[in-house]
């Protein structure tokens, strides 16, 4: 290319030419100069999720460098006085040195945990958005999937790190996952032992998970971004439903310069939220715990929170479930945890998937879906938020029961009453809430916005003037996606297959509550209507659609 | 008063000298006035016998106070427990009804029906001949369980609760690990010598009177108080970020 | 580059017979119409980087000036301000940059048109041709031996990848059944870690009401003694005999009222320390398991199944508590071979 193009001159057109012959540098420009990203704040979620996972790994590559590990015993001679003449392990005692005496260490440390408490925080609402706006549709079911990989091992991340420091709380953490791992019927026992290297908690563990930890576990979810951003750039970014977007279009600022400014200033302010949490609230003080010993443990011992809702479920389980079948142990009351975890993640998986054959929708989507239009969808998810919750919320049953003087059995009678019957009330709940907008969504696109103000119609009746919408308001109320009930439908043969039928009761469940949407006869009328008022007034006595409610004059 | 009670505990412990030589803070013999006994014996009527009976034999709604001694009743009154507000699962702590000499005098009267534990000798309250090492070692044992390791609190079962052990007098917490308070376990100088016990009282004054060396403690309660600021503080001031970011400028 | 922006048409798709009325005027901002505002907004932007550089100058002299590790107050003056040079270092950075994108460049959106993401009807051709070359130049199809050899080796290779983790631990044996308890034994005071003289304990020194933590005295004998406390950690509590319900084939197990139960709970390992004296339920604060300590410590609440094995004890010649055997059941979690012996 250089050398048909002229000698550049300049300091900077030098440079760029250098790199231009080398690796292909304005090709590169201009692929992704001008890729366009759409601007909405719930776009900005996965960037969270970037961006504190980069710190993570800037401030834990630091601590790596300070940090043994290993479990080797010896006396701790620091400055901390309540552990003066303390034995205690390499890794305990390093974390330690980190903390106290290490310039910045504490800080360092810091940001590393509340850097991954916000990564994993950052990943879940990512996803959330993800889920309640439809993303995950066609064509983006596998970067939905790489997200499910990602959050998994976001958590596997999160814990192996939290085992480290060797202290009491992390070391009855690890004493748990013993227990966890001993339920596993046939090979439990045999994992427990080559795990740990032995008996727990044994000499090895520390330094097999710190090989997960900053090793394996990292590479497998730089892997995975790798993967999720370069279908972010195949699939480009979706965009909710406005005015001037369609499915065959992004509408949004462009990389250079606004988005790369944007997103790079992004980049640092999440950086000087995570020094500025670490700069004045302490988490994780490693050195009240002291050094583990399998004969303490501390009152409120728990989880980082993205493990909390494990905690929870075996909290809430009753002994009961655990059983023997010729003696032989099957420990349902720990397993369950086990069996919920693997199973969202499989029912996560499964989604997109399940979604698309319930409408019989293989049509791509780059317009998001408002939460609202999608009932049935929004509603399952505000269930499986709530049942989370509850698990959540139980593996801190003792911490709330003390705060609210309540007793602690109730607390878990509570939790298991809402295990089962709070995702129910919620999904009820929210499908009528979703409902009950895109109602009001209707009425509005019909009358216009009601603005308060009340007028007196010269033969006495009192009316509300309505403002009519904008095009461009309305748009987003009446442009959307309503899959109808679609029943099962017979083959070639005339036969229906018991997999239609499920999917027939599914589309049934999913699509028979369904408010349709404006056509543009009906919209029609109704300004044909309004107009005839010559003041944009309407009043909700005369509508005519038969959708609204008569209000009593 | 403080004069009043160093005085006091002056007179309780002469009588008990040997209990220097004998490493024990139990003296039994106890010497105090009998005007004391006299003193107190009207406030126990006046103030605790329709629960624990006229001559504190114990009812149906309080216990037997005969050998509880006069630790027991310091800690008990002197945390304001008791007298009981309301029957509930568990006393709570409270501002004191009685002043430390109206505590003392109805000590001395429950210490005169029966030998009993008494209230400790200042030699093992104090912080500084204590040592906290080796007192964390023995609290996270004994007490992290209940109290959490750094003296949180936490709770029991059916509404019961371990208390938190911030604000807490070195003397009563002396006296609840002697005498055992409600649900909470006895440790006898057997399980936990005086000295250990001053270990104890040595490494919970170094945690409370501690700098934070990270910031804010949120409670010193550990994943929870820390969860729940990541996602309330943390996420929160993030989304504000993000909607500013992504707000048309005026 | 060009090709690809386009001003958006508004008639690009109709969704339920609306049509798209396009993007909405763009409004010009304060910036785009007063100079003066303009160059508020430039001194701003310029003034964030320069906080930006005294954030990152308190940085480093609070680095070199404080010494952590002296006193707590210097840990957390050094923390504090280390913390707040670096929140202002990159606060100043993220806030000019992200104050001069919104204000001061360009804000009219700019439309972009999406492509297919499948290639084209030629690209797709050719791929299946090279497909075909590929399957025709290798002969795979038409040698089933060498395929499905090749698909063997390539199920087995993997194997010796899987076989070598054998060598992470030691089989269970019997290490799950057996503690460092044994007739003659004598229970020892826990003082937190591993004590280097065991403090041994007489049945007088146990009191109604009390509740000692305990550990063999011999804990210095195993391979390494956590894991040997890991297994024989016991809760020493004495209750009033009238109390005690006791399995009349158990009623030697106990001294004078004096019991012993595991203190690692039968849910998933943790330490049950939670000892109530008035209602002698011992409470597990992991996940709340509760045992009755009258009745052989069998389960009243929460997610355990098994009751805590109970530690059979007596007093030796000399006075010192002793174990009269290992615990007859498996201390901890539920483990497969939990009934194997």
């Amino acid at each position: 290319m250089s050398t048909t193009t002229p000698e550049p001159t300049t300091a900077v057109g030098k440079a760029a030419d250098w790199a231009d012959t080398r690796m292909g540098a304005s090709k590169l420009v201009r692929e992704f100069g001008r890729k366009i990203f759409p601007s909405h704040w719930s776009f900005m979620l996965g960037e969270v999720s970037l961006y504190s996972f980069i710190i993570v790994v800037l401030t834990g590559t630091y601590l790596t460098f300070f940090f043994y590990p290993a479990m080797g015993e010896l006396h701790y001679d620091g400055p901390y006085v309540p552990l003066q003449g303390v034995e205690m392990s390499q890794a305990y005692q390093s974390t330690l040195y980190i903390s106290f005496e290490l310039r910045g260490g504490l800080l360092i440390r810091q940001m590393h945990h509340w850097g991954a408490l916000l990564f994993v925080a950052a990943v879940s609402i990512h996803m959330l958005r993800v889920f309640f706006t439809g993303a995950f549709r066609r064509p983006r079911e596998l970067n939905w999937l790489v997200g499910v990989g990602l959050l998994a091992l976001s958590w596997a991340a999160g814990f192996t790190g939290y085992s480290l420091p060797d202290d009491l709380l992390s070391g009855n953490g690890l004493r748990i996952i013993d227990g966890i791992i001993k339920a596993i019927p046939l090979v439990g026992t045999y994992i427990s032992f080559f795990l740990f290297g032995g008996e727990f908690p044994g000499i090895d563990i520390i330094s097999r998970l710190y090989t997960l930890h900053i090793m394996i576990i990292p590479a497998a979810i730089i892997a995975l971004i790798a993967i999720h951003l370069i279908f972010v750039v195949v699939h480009k970014h979706t965009q909710w439903p406005q005015a001037g977007n369609t499915e065959r279009n992004v509408v949004g600022e462009p990389v250079l310069p606004t988005f790369a400014a944007k997103g790079g200033g992004f980049f640092f302010l999440v950086f000087a939220l995570i020094a500025g949490l670490s700069a004045f609230f302490q988490i994780n003080p490693v050195w009240n715990y002291g050094p583990y010993d399998p004969s303490p443990v501390s009152a409120g011992t728990q989880p980082d929170w993205y493990i909390g809702w494990a905690d929870g479920i075996l909290r809430i389980a009753p002994g009961w479930m655990e059983f023997y079948i010729f003696g032989w142990p099957i420990s349902m009351n720990i397993l369950v945890a086990v069996i919920i975890m693997v199973g969202v993640l499989v029912g996560m998986a499964v989604w997109p998937f399940f979604e698309a054959w319930v409408a019989k929708d293989n049509r791509e989507h780059h317009v998001l879906d408002r939460p609202r239009n999608a009932p049935t969808r929004t509603a399952v998810g505000v269930a499986f938020v709530v049942w989370y919750l509850v698990m959540w919320a139980g593996a801190s049953g003792d911490l709330i029961a003390v705060f609210f003087h309540m007793s602690l059995n109730d607390m878990i009678y509570i939790f298991r009453f809402l295990f089962f019957f709070g995702p129910i009330i919620a999904y009820i709940v929210t499908k009528r809430i979703c409902l009950g907008l895109q109602r009001k969504d209707r009425e509005v696109a019909l009358h216009g916005r009601e603005t308060g103000r009340i007028l007196r119609l010269p033969h006495g009746e009192f009316i509300e003037v309505h403002e009519p919408l904008d095009p461009h308001s309305a748009w987003r109320l009446v442009a959307f996606d309503s899959p109808e009930y679609v029943p099962a439908q017979a083959d070639e043969n005339g036969k229906i297959s018991t997999a239609e039928k499920w999917r027939g009761r599914f589309s049934k469940f999913f699509f028979e509550d369904r408010v349709a949407p404006l056509s543009k006869a009906e919209l029609e009328a109704a300004h044909a209507h309004n107009e005839g008022h010559g003041h944009h007034l309407d009043s909700e006595g005369n509508d005519q659609d038969g959708q609204g409610r008569p209000l009593p004059h | 008063m403080a004069l009043a009670v160093l005085l006091l505990l002056g007179l309780l412990l002469t009588g008990g000298a040997y209990a220097m030589f004998t490493n024990s803070a139990s003296a039994n013999a106890q010497q105090v006035s009998a005007q004391d006994i006299a003193e107190g014996e009207k406030l126990f009527v006046a103030n605790c016998a329709t629960c624990h009976g006229m001559n504190a034999e114990g009812s149906e709604n309080g216990p037997s106070l005969i050998g509880v001694g006069a630790a027991a009743v310091d800690f008990q009154v002197g945390t304001g427990r008791m007298p009981l507000q309301m029957h509930g699962p568990q006393a709570a702590r409270k501002a004191p009804q009685f002043n430390e000499e109206e505590t003392a005098q109805l000590a001395a009267y429950v210490a005169s029906l029966a030998p009993g534990p008494a209230i400790p000798d200042d030699e093992y309250l104090d912080p500084a001949l204590g040592d906290p090492a080796a007192g964390g070692g023995l609290f996270r044992t004994n007490c992290a369980m209940c109290h959490n390791v750094v003296g949180s609190g936490g709770a029991l079962t059916r509404g019961k609760y371990a208390p938190s052990l911030s604000g807490v007098s070195e003397r009563h917490i002396y006296e609840a690990m002697q005498t055992g308070p409600q649900n909470m376990p006895k440790f006898n100088d057997a399980s936990l010598t005086p000295e250990e016990k001053r270990d104890i009282i040595a490494y919970l004054d170094e945690i409370n009177t501690m700098t934070a060396p990270g910031g804010f403690k949120l409670g010193s309660l550990g994943p929870v108080a820390e969860g729940l600021f990541i996602w309330f503080f943390g996420l929160g001031a993030v989304i504000g970020l993000t909607v500013w970011l992504s707000a048309r400028a005026k | 580059m060009s090709s690809k922006e386009h001003t958006v048409t508004s008639d690009e798709l109709d969704v339920n017979g609306h049509t798209n009325p396009g993007l909405p005027e763009h409004k010009p901002r304060l910036t785009d119409t007063y100079p003066e505002i303009e160059r508020r907004f430039e001194r701003q932007v310029a003034g964030w980087f320069v906080l930006s550089m005294l954030g990152t100058v308190l940085f480093i002299v609070s680095f070199i000036a404080i010494e952590p590790g002296e006193s707590y107050d210097l840990m957390r003056l050094s923390n504090t301000l280390l913390g707040l040079g670096a929140t202002l270092a990159l606060l100043g950075i993220g806030v000019g940059a992200i104050v001069w994108a919104k204000n001061l460049m360009n804000d009219h959106e700019v439309t972009e048109s999406r492509h297919d993401i499948h290639g084209s009807e030629e690209d797709r051709a050719i791929a299946v041709e090279i497909i075909k070359q590929a399957k025709e130049e290798s002969g795979i199809a038409r040698r089933p031996l060498i395929r499905n050899t090749l698909i063997a080796a390539l199920a087995l290779a993997p194997l010796p990848a899987v076989i070598v983790f054998r060598e992470l631990g030691p089989l269970p044996g019997d290490k799950l059944f057996n503690t460092l308890w044994d007739q003659g034994v004598r229970l020892a005071i826990d003082t937190g870690g591993i004590p280097e003289n065991p403090r041994l304990l007489r049945a007088e020194d146990v009191t109604i009401g009390s509740v000692v933590h305990v550990i063999p005295e011999n804990i210095h004998d195993g391979d390494h003694a956590l894991d040997e406390k890991a297994k024989a950690a016991v809760l020493l509590m004495k209750i009033d005999p009238d109390e005690l319900n006791e399995d009349p084939e158990r009623a030697d197990w106990s001294y004078d009222g004096i019991v012993a139960y595991s203190k690692i709970c039968t849910h998933v390992g943790c330490p049950v320390a939670l000892y109530e004296h008035q209602t002698h339920h011992l409470l597990c604060p992991c996940h709340q398991s509760t045992f009755d300590v009258t009745d052989h410590c069998k389960v009243i609440f929460g997610p355990a199944k098994r009751p805590l094995p109970q530690l059979p004890i007596t007093v030796d010649s000399e006075g010192y508590l002793v174990a009269q055997s290992d615990f007859p059941d498996p201390v901890g979690p539920t483990f497969w071979e939990i009934n194997t012996r």
